[in-house]
Protein backbone atom coordinates (compact mmCIF):
# COMPACT_ATOMS: atom_id res chain seq x y z
CA UNK A 1 0.00 0.00 0.00
CA UNK A 2 1.03 3.53 -1.11
CA UNK A 3 -0.08 6.99 1.02
CA UNK A 4 -0.30 9.12 -1.11
CA UNK A 5 2.89 11.91 -1.18
CA UNK A 6 1.39 14.88 1.07
CA UNK A 7 0.05 18.45 0.49
CA UNK A 8 0.74 21.54 1.95
CA UNK A 9 -2.90 21.14 3.17
CA UNK A 10 -1.58 18.70 6.05
CA UNK A 11 -0.67 21.14 8.77
CA UNK A 12 2.83 18.51 9.50
CA UNK A 13 3.82 18.46 5.98
CA UNK A 14 2.84 22.88 5.67
CA UNK A 15 6.44 24.07 5.44
CA UNK A 16 9.00 20.91 4.03
CA UNK A 17 10.18 20.47 0.33
CA UNK A 18 7.45 18.88 -1.00
CA UNK A 19 9.45 18.23 -4.37
CA UNK A 20 12.33 17.13 -2.51
CA UNK A 21 10.22 14.72 -0.69
CA UNK A 22 8.56 13.07 -4.13
CA UNK A 23 11.86 11.85 -4.94
CA UNK A 24 12.27 9.66 -2.29
CA UNK A 25 8.30 8.80 -1.88
CA UNK A 26 7.54 6.20 -0.01
CA UNK A 27 8.77 6.66 2.52
CA UNK A 28 10.32 4.01 4.56
CA UNK A 29 7.99 2.49 7.25
CA UNK A 30 9.05 4.34 10.57
CA UNK A 31 11.95 3.50 13.34
CA UNK A 32 10.42 1.82 16.19
CA UNK A 33 11.75 2.50 19.77
CA UNK A 34 9.61 1.02 22.85
CA UNK A 35 11.01 1.46 25.93
CA UNK A 36 9.83 -1.36 29.00
CA UNK A 37 8.91 -0.12 32.22
CA UNK A 38 11.69 1.75 33.71
CA UNK A 39 13.89 1.28 30.92
CA UNK A 40 16.49 4.55 30.52
CA UNK A 41 17.90 4.99 27.20
CA UNK A 42 19.82 7.96 25.35
CA UNK A 43 19.94 8.42 21.58
CA UNK A 44 22.00 10.99 20.06
CA UNK A 45 21.34 11.93 16.21
CA UNK A 46 23.58 13.83 14.05
CA UNK A 47 22.40 14.35 10.88
CA UNK A 48 25.51 15.83 8.81
CA UNK A 49 25.31 14.67 5.22
CA UNK A 50 23.20 16.36 2.16
CA UNK A 51 20.61 15.09 0.03
CA UNK A 52 17.21 14.23 1.26
CA UNK A 53 16.64 12.81 4.65
CA UNK A 54 13.72 12.21 6.33
CA UNK A 55 13.29 10.26 9.59
CA UNK A 56 10.32 9.11 11.01
CA UNK A 57 10.54 7.46 14.68
CA UNK A 58 7.80 6.10 16.33
CA UNK A 59 8.29 5.61 20.19
CA UNK A 60 6.62 4.50 23.09
CA UNK A 61 7.34 4.46 26.46
CA UNK A 62 6.16 2.35 29.47
CA UNK A 63 5.58 3.51 32.80
CA UNK A 64 8.43 4.91 34.17
CA UNK A 65 10.53 4.56 31.36
CA UNK A 66 13.15 7.93 30.43
CA UNK A 67 14.46 8.83 27.05
CA UNK A 68 16.77 11.50 27.06
CA UNK A 69 17.56 12.21 22.68
CA UNK A 70 19.25 14.96 21.24
CA UNK A 71 19.83 16.00 17.52
CA UNK A 72 21.49 18.05 14.91
CA UNK A 73 19.44 18.71 11.78
CA UNK A 74 21.98 20.51 9.50
CA UNK A 75 23.33 18.49 6.53
CA UNK A 76 20.69 17.96 4.41
CA UNK A 77 19.21 20.12 1.34
CA UNK A 78 15.74 18.48 2.85
CA UNK A 79 16.10 17.51 6.49
CA UNK A 80 12.70 16.40 7.91
CA UNK A 81 12.92 14.83 11.81
CA UNK A 82 9.49 13.80 12.55
CA UNK A 83 9.05 12.52 16.17
CA UNK A 84 5.88 10.44 17.38
CA UNK A 85 5.90 9.71 21.09
CA UNK A 86 3.46 8.19 23.89
CA UNK A 87 4.11 8.21 27.10
CA UNK A 88 3.01 5.73 29.85
CA UNK A 89 2.73 6.84 33.39
CA UNK A 90 5.35 8.12 34.85
CA UNK A 91 7.77 8.27 31.69
CA UNK A 92 9.99 10.66 31.07
CA UNK A 93 10.78 12.41 27.45
CA UNK A 94 13.63 14.47 26.82
CA UNK A 95 14.90 16.38 23.59
CA UNK A 96 17.18 18.43 22.79
CA UNK A 97 17.06 19.57 19.05
CA UNK A 98 19.41 21.97 16.92
CA UNK A 99 19.04 22.74 13.45
CA UNK A 100 21.33 24.86 11.38
CA UNK A 101 20.97 25.95 7.70
CA UNK A 102 21.83 28.20 5.09
CA UNK A 103 21.43 28.33 1.32
CA UNK A 104 18.10 27.24 0.08
CA UNK A 105 17.75 24.15 2.52
CA UNK A 106 14.61 23.22 4.41
CA UNK A 107 15.21 21.77 7.84
CA UNK A 108 12.01 20.61 10.24
CA UNK A 109 11.36 19.15 13.74
CA UNK A 110 8.07 17.29 13.69
CA UNK A 111 6.81 16.43 17.33
CA UNK A 112 4.06 14.47 18.17
CA UNK A 113 4.08 14.38 22.52
CA UNK A 114 1.12 11.75 23.72
CA UNK A 115 0.63 12.11 27.33
CA UNK A 116 -1.53 9.01 28.21
CA UNK A 117 -1.23 8.54 31.46
CA UNK A 118 -0.63 10.40 34.53
CA UNK A 119 2.77 12.02 35.96
CA UNK A 120 4.18 11.96 32.81
CA UNK A 121 7.17 14.40 31.68
CA UNK A 122 8.18 15.97 28.23
CA UNK A 123 10.79 18.33 27.45
CA UNK A 124 11.50 20.04 24.01
CA UNK A 125 14.10 22.52 23.65
CA UNK A 126 15.05 23.43 20.23
CA UNK A 127 17.26 25.69 18.88
CA UNK A 128 17.50 26.57 14.97
CA UNK A 129 20.30 28.92 13.40
CA UNK A 130 19.33 30.17 9.58
CA UNK A 131 20.86 31.99 6.90
CA UNK A 132 20.60 32.83 3.40
CA UNK A 133 17.10 31.65 1.98
CA UNK A 134 17.07 28.52 4.55
CA UNK A 135 14.32 27.53 5.85
CA UNK A 136 13.51 26.05 9.74
CA UNK A 137 10.28 24.55 11.49
CA UNK A 138 9.52 23.21 13.66
CA UNK A 139 5.75 22.17 14.88
CA UNK A 140 5.29 20.39 18.17
CA UNK A 141 2.08 18.78 19.27
CA UNK A 142 1.32 17.94 22.79
CA UNK A 143 -1.75 16.27 23.64
CA UNK A 144 -2.74 15.75 27.22
CA UNK A 145 -5.15 12.73 27.26
CA UNK A 146 -7.86 13.06 29.94
CA UNK A 147 -6.73 10.44 32.09
CA UNK A 148 -2.83 12.08 32.40
CA UNK A 149 -3.44 14.38 34.84
CA UNK A 150 0.03 15.74 36.73
CA UNK A 151 1.12 16.14 33.18
CA UNK A 152 4.51 17.84 33.02
CA UNK A 153 5.20 19.26 29.50
CA UNK A 154 7.41 22.10 28.85
CA UNK A 155 8.43 23.33 24.94
CA UNK A 156 11.17 26.19 24.58
CA UNK A 157 11.83 26.92 21.01
CA UNK A 158 14.01 29.26 19.61
CA UNK A 159 15.28 30.79 16.48
CA UNK A 160 18.08 32.87 15.29
CA UNK A 161 17.64 34.43 11.45
CA UNK A 162 21.60 35.73 10.59
CA UNK A 163 19.79 36.91 7.26
CA UNK A 164 16.46 38.53 6.77
CA UNK A 165 15.85 36.40 3.72
CA UNK A 166 15.71 33.11 6.21
CA UNK A 167 12.67 31.49 7.43
CA UNK A 168 11.72 30.32 10.87
CA UNK A 169 8.45 28.53 11.66
CA UNK A 170 7.34 27.85 15.11
CA UNK A 171 4.31 26.14 16.44
CA UNK A 172 4.01 24.34 19.42
CA UNK A 173 0.45 23.63 20.05
CA UNK A 174 -1.19 22.15 22.87
CA UNK A 175 -4.41 19.77 22.88
CA UNK A 176 -4.92 19.27 26.82
CA UNK A 177 -8.09 17.36 28.03
CA UNK A 178 -6.82 16.72 31.76
CA UNK A 179 -7.55 19.54 34.07
CA UNK A 180 -4.28 19.49 36.25
CA UNK A 181 -1.48 19.81 34.25
CA UNK A 182 1.60 21.98 33.93
CA UNK A 183 2.34 22.84 30.19
CA UNK A 184 4.73 25.79 29.63
CA UNK A 185 5.64 26.73 25.64
CA UNK A 186 8.18 29.49 24.86
CA UNK A 187 9.13 30.76 21.43
CA UNK A 188 10.98 33.45 19.70
CA UNK A 189 12.71 34.46 16.58
CA UNK A 190 15.32 37.05 16.46
CA UNK A 191 18.55 38.08 14.92
CA UNK A 192 21.81 38.01 17.35
CA UNK A 193 22.52 40.88 19.44
CA UNK A 194 24.24 43.80 17.61
CA UNK A 195 25.11 45.40 20.65
CA UNK A 196 26.78 42.22 22.09
CA UNK A 197 28.72 41.79 18.65
CA UNK A 198 29.91 45.37 18.89
CA UNK A 199 31.16 44.72 22.36
CA UNK A 200 33.65 41.73 21.11
CA UNK A 201 34.66 43.42 18.01
CA UNK A 202 35.72 46.44 20.11
CA UNK A 203 37.92 43.33 22.09
CA UNK A 204 39.43 42.55 18.70
CA UNK A 205 37.38 39.91 17.62
CA UNK A 206 36.62 39.57 13.55
CA UNK A 207 32.97 39.54 12.77
CA UNK A 208 32.54 35.62 11.71
CA UNK A 209 34.39 34.87 15.36
CA UNK A 210 32.28 37.34 17.25
CA UNK A 211 29.38 35.50 15.71
CA UNK A 212 30.29 32.09 15.59
CA UNK A 213 30.91 32.52 19.56
CA UNK A 214 27.57 33.76 20.11
CA UNK A 215 25.62 31.15 18.21
CA UNK A 216 27.84 28.23 20.13
CA UNK A 217 26.15 29.61 23.02
CA UNK A 218 22.92 29.54 21.99
CA UNK A 219 23.16 26.14 20.65
CA UNK A 220 25.07 24.45 23.34
CA UNK A 221 22.52 25.23 26.13
CA UNK A 222 21.03 22.45 24.18
CA UNK A 223 23.35 19.91 24.70
CA UNK A 224 24.43 20.88 28.31
CA UNK A 225 22.87 18.47 30.24
CA UNK A 226 24.14 15.23 28.09
CA UNK A 227 25.58 13.34 30.54
CA UNK A 228 27.76 10.83 27.88
CA UNK A 229 30.48 13.54 27.97
CA UNK A 230 32.18 11.97 24.52
CA UNK A 231 28.46 12.27 22.94
CA UNK A 232 28.49 15.78 24.11
CA UNK A 233 31.65 16.48 22.26
CA UNK A 234 30.79 15.11 19.07
CA UNK A 235 27.85 16.77 18.41
CA UNK A 236 29.36 20.06 19.58
CA UNK A 237 31.86 19.65 17.50
CA UNK A 238 29.78 18.93 14.64
CA UNK A 239 27.26 22.02 15.54
CA UNK A 240 29.93 24.32 15.62
CA UNK A 241 31.00 23.72 12.08
CA UNK A 242 27.98 23.42 11.20
CA UNK A 243 27.97 27.23 12.26
CA UNK A 244 31.18 28.10 10.81
CA UNK A 245 30.14 26.76 7.73
CA UNK A 246 27.20 29.30 7.89
CA UNK A 247 29.14 32.71 8.63
CA UNK B 1 51.84 70.92 32.58
CA UNK B 2 52.79 72.39 29.23
CA UNK B 3 52.51 70.87 26.47
CA UNK B 4 55.43 69.02 24.61
CA UNK B 5 55.03 69.33 21.15
CA UNK B 6 57.90 66.29 20.41
CA UNK B 7 55.68 63.51 22.07
CA UNK B 8 54.14 60.92 19.70
CA UNK B 9 50.54 62.06 18.42
CA UNK B 10 48.33 59.18 19.74
CA UNK B 11 44.96 60.38 18.82
CA UNK B 12 44.30 63.45 16.85
CA UNK B 13 40.81 64.22 16.11
CA UNK B 14 39.85 66.71 13.38
CA UNK B 15 36.52 68.66 13.20
CA UNK B 16 34.65 65.24 13.29
CA UNK B 17 31.50 64.83 13.02
CA UNK B 18 29.05 61.87 13.25
CA UNK B 19 25.43 61.28 13.05
CA UNK B 20 23.13 59.16 15.02
CA UNK B 21 19.79 57.77 13.34
CA UNK B 22 19.63 60.64 11.24
CA UNK B 23 20.64 63.39 13.77
CA UNK B 24 23.90 65.33 13.66
CA UNK B 25 25.50 64.48 17.07
CA UNK B 26 29.32 65.51 17.18
CA UNK B 27 29.21 68.69 15.78
CA UNK B 28 32.94 69.68 14.53
CA UNK B 29 34.88 68.22 17.36
CA UNK B 30 38.98 68.59 17.62
CA UNK B 31 40.80 66.96 20.15
CA UNK B 32 44.75 65.92 20.51
CA UNK B 33 46.14 63.71 22.87
CA UNK B 34 49.62 62.54 22.83
CA UNK B 35 51.51 59.42 24.24
CA UNK B 36 52.20 59.88 28.52
CA UNK B 37 48.81 62.01 28.14
CA UNK B 38 45.77 61.70 30.62
CA UNK B 39 42.61 63.81 29.62
CA UNK B 40 39.55 63.84 31.13
CA UNK B 41 36.13 64.67 29.30
CA UNK B 42 33.33 66.31 31.40
CA UNK B 43 30.04 67.27 29.85
CA UNK B 44 26.56 67.51 30.01
CA UNK B 45 24.19 64.70 29.64
CA UNK B 46 23.10 64.06 26.29
CA UNK B 47 26.19 66.35 25.00
CA UNK B 48 28.15 64.00 22.89
CA UNK B 49 30.27 61.74 25.28
CA UNK B 50 29.58 58.46 24.67
CA UNK B 51 28.90 59.29 21.01
CA UNK B 52 32.15 59.94 20.79
CA UNK B 53 33.79 56.51 22.05
CA UNK B 54 31.24 54.81 19.54
CA UNK B 55 32.55 56.79 16.76
CA UNK B 56 35.93 56.23 17.40
CA UNK B 57 34.97 52.56 18.37
CA UNK B 58 33.32 52.10 14.83
CA UNK B 59 30.31 51.11 16.23
CA UNK B 60 27.62 50.95 13.01
CA UNK B 61 25.18 53.19 13.59
CA UNK B 62 27.46 56.10 14.28
CA UNK B 63 27.89 57.44 10.52
CA UNK B 64 31.19 59.67 10.36
CA UNK B 65 29.90 62.55 8.09
CA UNK B 66 32.85 64.34 8.57
CA UNK B 67 36.26 65.27 9.60
CA UNK B 68 39.00 62.98 10.92
CA UNK B 69 40.80 61.01 13.57
CA UNK B 70 44.32 59.28 12.96
CA UNK B 71 45.31 57.29 15.70
CA UNK B 72 49.17 55.77 15.71
CA UNK B 73 49.48 57.84 12.54
CA UNK B 74 47.31 55.56 10.74
CA UNK B 75 43.63 56.27 9.51
CA UNK B 76 41.26 55.17 12.70
CA UNK B 77 38.42 55.93 10.85
CA UNK B 78 39.35 53.52 7.71
CA UNK B 79 39.97 50.08 10.16
CA UNK B 80 36.34 48.25 11.52
CA UNK B 81 36.07 47.87 14.81
CA UNK B 82 38.25 44.41 15.59
CA UNK B 83 41.23 46.36 13.60
CA UNK B 84 41.18 49.03 15.92
CA UNK B 85 41.23 47.22 19.15
CA UNK B 86 44.49 45.23 17.36
CA UNK B 87 45.79 48.82 16.52
CA UNK B 88 45.44 49.10 20.12
CA UNK B 89 42.34 50.96 21.24
CA UNK B 90 40.49 49.70 24.31
CA UNK B 91 36.65 51.63 24.97
CA UNK B 92 35.62 50.96 28.03
CA UNK B 93 31.66 50.79 27.82
CA UNK B 94 29.51 53.28 29.78
CA UNK B 95 26.83 50.51 30.01
CA UNK B 96 28.89 47.01 29.23
CA UNK B 97 27.47 44.72 27.38
CA UNK B 98 25.56 40.80 28.86
CA UNK B 99 26.37 37.96 26.55
CA UNK B 100 24.65 34.85 27.29
CA UNK B 101 26.51 31.72 27.28
CA UNK B 102 29.93 33.13 26.19
CA UNK B 103 32.20 32.86 28.49
CA UNK B 104 34.47 35.62 29.83
CA UNK B 105 37.79 34.24 29.79
CA UNK B 106 36.89 32.08 26.77
CA UNK B 107 36.26 35.28 25.01
CA UNK B 108 38.94 37.42 26.06
CA UNK B 109 41.75 34.75 25.17
CA UNK B 110 40.09 34.62 21.68
CA UNK B 111 40.06 38.24 21.47
CA UNK B 112 43.75 38.84 22.93
CA UNK B 113 44.76 36.20 20.69
CA UNK B 114 43.18 37.57 17.48
CA UNK B 115 44.61 41.02 17.99
CA UNK B 116 47.70 39.36 18.39
CA UNK B 117 47.09 37.47 15.05
CA UNK B 118 46.25 40.63 13.21
CA UNK B 119 49.32 41.94 14.61
CA UNK B 120 51.61 39.02 13.35
CA UNK B 121 52.43 37.61 16.85
CA UNK B 122 52.52 34.29 18.06
CA UNK B 123 48.88 33.12 20.15
CA UNK B 124 49.26 32.72 23.72
CA UNK B 125 48.38 28.99 24.90
CA UNK B 126 45.81 28.32 27.51
CA UNK B 127 47.97 28.16 30.35
CA UNK B 128 50.00 31.52 29.47
CA UNK B 129 46.75 33.39 28.92
CA UNK B 130 45.36 32.02 32.35
CA UNK B 131 48.38 33.85 34.50
CA UNK B 132 47.74 36.78 32.83
CA UNK B 133 44.13 36.47 33.34
CA UNK B 134 44.79 35.68 36.89
CA UNK B 135 46.98 38.27 37.57
CA UNK B 136 44.74 41.25 36.46
CA UNK B 137 41.59 39.83 38.17
CA UNK B 138 43.66 39.68 41.31
CA UNK B 139 44.63 43.14 40.64
CA UNK B 140 41.19 44.40 40.44
CA UNK B 141 39.71 42.20 42.91
CA UNK B 142 37.24 40.03 40.60
CA UNK B 143 37.34 36.52 41.10
CA UNK B 144 38.24 33.92 38.56
CA UNK B 145 34.85 32.22 38.98
CA UNK B 146 33.64 35.54 37.77
CA UNK B 147 35.81 35.73 34.95
CA UNK B 148 34.61 32.12 33.96
CA UNK B 149 31.18 33.22 34.28
CA UNK B 150 29.13 34.38 30.62
CA UNK B 151 30.22 37.56 29.62
CA UNK B 152 28.86 40.57 32.42
CA UNK B 153 25.34 38.34 33.14
CA UNK B 154 24.26 38.64 36.31
CA UNK B 155 27.43 41.09 37.37
CA UNK B 156 26.30 44.26 39.39
CA UNK B 157 26.96 47.47 38.01
CA UNK B 158 30.14 47.76 39.86
CA UNK B 159 31.54 44.03 38.71
CA UNK B 160 30.82 45.31 35.38
CA UNK B 161 32.89 47.95 35.35
CA UNK B 162 35.64 46.32 37.18
CA UNK B 163 35.25 43.40 34.73
CA UNK B 164 35.95 46.40 32.09
CA UNK B 165 39.33 46.72 33.64
CA UNK B 166 40.14 43.16 33.82
CA UNK B 167 39.85 43.03 30.45
CA UNK B 168 41.94 46.46 29.95
CA UNK B 169 44.56 45.13 31.91
CA UNK B 170 44.47 41.68 29.58
CA UNK B 171 44.43 43.30 26.13
CA UNK B 172 46.93 46.23 27.25
CA UNK B 173 46.17 48.55 25.17
CA UNK B 174 47.67 51.76 23.53
CA UNK B 175 44.92 54.33 24.27
CA UNK B 176 41.81 53.94 26.45
CA UNK B 177 39.04 55.33 26.28
CA UNK B 178 37.46 55.20 29.39
CA UNK B 179 33.56 56.11 29.59
CA UNK B 180 32.08 56.54 32.60
CA UNK B 181 34.27 53.50 34.20
CA UNK B 182 33.58 55.48 37.51
CA UNK B 183 29.65 55.56 37.33
CA UNK B 184 28.46 52.41 40.05
CA UNK B 185 31.56 52.29 41.58
CA UNK B 186 31.22 52.14 45.49
CA UNK B 187 34.09 54.26 47.06
CA UNK B 188 36.14 50.84 48.01
CA UNK B 189 35.77 50.20 44.16
CA UNK B 190 36.52 53.59 42.72
CA UNK B 191 39.96 53.52 44.01
CA UNK B 192 41.04 50.14 42.67
CA UNK B 193 39.60 51.02 39.21
CA UNK B 194 41.79 54.00 39.68
CA UNK B 195 44.57 52.29 40.39
CA UNK B 196 44.18 50.04 37.79
CA UNK B 197 43.81 52.90 35.43
CA UNK B 198 46.91 54.16 36.80
CA UNK B 199 48.64 50.82 36.75
CA UNK B 200 47.49 49.34 33.42
CA UNK B 201 47.92 52.60 31.10
CA UNK B 202 50.05 55.60 32.67
CA UNK B 203 52.95 54.71 30.69
CA UNK B 204 55.36 56.80 29.01
CA UNK B 205 53.73 54.87 25.37
CA UNK B 206 50.17 55.07 26.42
CA UNK B 207 47.44 57.58 26.61
CA UNK B 208 44.10 57.71 28.30
CA UNK B 209 40.51 59.70 27.51
CA UNK B 210 38.42 59.54 30.79
CA UNK B 211 35.08 60.64 30.08
CA UNK B 212 33.60 61.23 33.62
CA UNK B 213 30.83 62.99 35.51
CA UNK B 214 32.49 63.78 38.80
CA UNK B 215 35.78 65.06 40.46
CA UNK B 216 36.27 61.78 42.84
CA UNK B 217 37.91 59.55 39.67
CA UNK B 218 40.38 62.31 38.88
CA UNK B 219 41.63 62.37 42.53
CA UNK B 220 43.35 58.95 41.84
CA UNK B 221 43.24 59.10 38.15
CA UNK B 222 45.01 62.63 37.93
CA UNK B 223 44.44 64.32 34.03
CA UNK B 224 47.22 66.38 32.39
CA UNK B 225 44.24 67.99 30.59
CA UNK B 226 40.55 68.64 31.06
CA UNK B 227 38.18 69.25 28.17
CA UNK B 228 34.38 70.03 28.27
CA UNK B 229 32.21 68.44 25.64
CA UNK B 230 29.05 70.23 24.95
CA UNK B 231 26.13 70.16 22.19
CA UNK B 232 29.28 67.97 20.05
CA UNK B 233 32.29 69.93 20.20
CA UNK B 234 35.05 70.65 22.70
CA UNK B 235 34.20 74.29 24.28
CA UNK B 236 36.93 74.82 26.68
CA UNK B 237 40.34 72.97 27.85
CA UNK B 238 42.34 73.44 30.86
CA UNK B 239 44.45 71.92 33.23
CA UNK B 240 43.18 69.87 36.57
CA UNK B 241 41.61 72.96 37.78
CA UNK B 242 39.47 72.84 35.21
CA UNK B 243 37.41 70.06 36.80
CA UNK B 244 37.37 71.70 40.09
CA UNK B 245 35.77 74.83 38.63
CA UNK B 246 33.17 73.00 37.04
CA UNK B 247 32.24 71.21 40.26
CA UNK B 248 31.85 74.56 41.74
CA UNK B 249 29.83 76.19 39.24
CA UNK B 250 28.53 73.68 36.81
CA UNK B 251 28.10 73.85 33.06
CA UNK B 252 25.41 76.88 33.05
CA UNK B 253 28.11 79.31 32.89
CA UNK B 254 30.25 78.47 30.19
CA UNK B 255 26.40 77.57 28.28
CA UNK B 256 27.46 76.86 24.67
N1 LIG C 1 20.66 55.51 18.93
C1 LIG C 1 20.31 56.81 19.07
N2 LIG C 1 19.22 57.29 18.43
C2 LIG C 1 18.87 58.59 18.55
N3 LIG C 1 19.54 59.47 19.32
C3 LIG C 1 20.60 59.03 19.97
C4 LIG C 1 21.06 57.69 19.90
N4 LIG C 1 22.15 57.56 20.66
C5 LIG C 1 22.38 58.76 21.19
N5 LIG C 1 21.46 59.64 20.79
C6 LIG C 1 21.36 61.07 21.21
O1 LIG C 1 22.63 61.63 21.07
C7 LIG C 1 22.84 62.59 22.09
C8 LIG C 1 24.18 62.31 22.76
O2 LIG C 1 24.10 61.10 23.48
P1 LIG C 1 25.34 60.52 24.27
O3 LIG C 1 24.95 59.20 24.78
O4 LIG C 1 26.54 60.61 23.40
O5 LIG C 1 25.48 61.58 25.45
P2 LIG C 1 26.48 61.58 26.69
O6 LIG C 1 27.24 62.86 26.62
O7 LIG C 1 27.25 60.35 26.74
O8 LIG C 1 25.48 61.67 27.91
P3 LIG C 1 25.54 61.02 29.39
O9 LIG C 1 26.34 61.96 30.21
O10 LIG C 1 24.11 61.04 29.82
O11 LIG C 1 26.11 59.65 29.28
C9 LIG C 1 21.65 62.50 23.02
O12 LIG C 1 20.78 63.56 22.73
C10 LIG C 1 21.02 61.18 22.66
O13 LIG C 1 19.64 61.19 22.88
MG1 LIG D 1 27.32 58.76 28.00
Amino acid sequence: MTLPLPTRRDEAWRYSDLDALASVWPLAAPERIALGAGERHSRVMIETSGGIVVRDLVIELAAGARLDMHLLNSGARFGRIAIDVTLGSGAEFNLGGVQIGGGEQVLEIITTVRHAAPEATSRQTIRTVLGGQATGTYLGKVAVARAAQKTDSAQSVRAMLLDRTATANAKPELEIYADDVKCAHGCAVGELDARGLFYLASRGLPPPQAKALMLHAFVAEVFADMEDETARETIEAAALAALEALL
Amino acid sequence: MTRNDERMRMLEIENLQAEVAGTQILKGLSLTLNAGEIHAIMGPNGAGKSTLTYTLGGRPGYEVTGGRATFDGQDLLALAPHERAAAGLFLGFQYPVEIPGVSNVQFLREALNSQRKQRGETPLTGGEFLKIARAQADALGLSMDMLKRAVNVGFSGGEKKRNEMVQMGILDPKLAILDETDSGLDIDALRVVGDGINRIMRKPDKAVLLITHYQRLLDYVQPDFVHVLAVGRIVRSGGPELAHELEREGYGAMAA
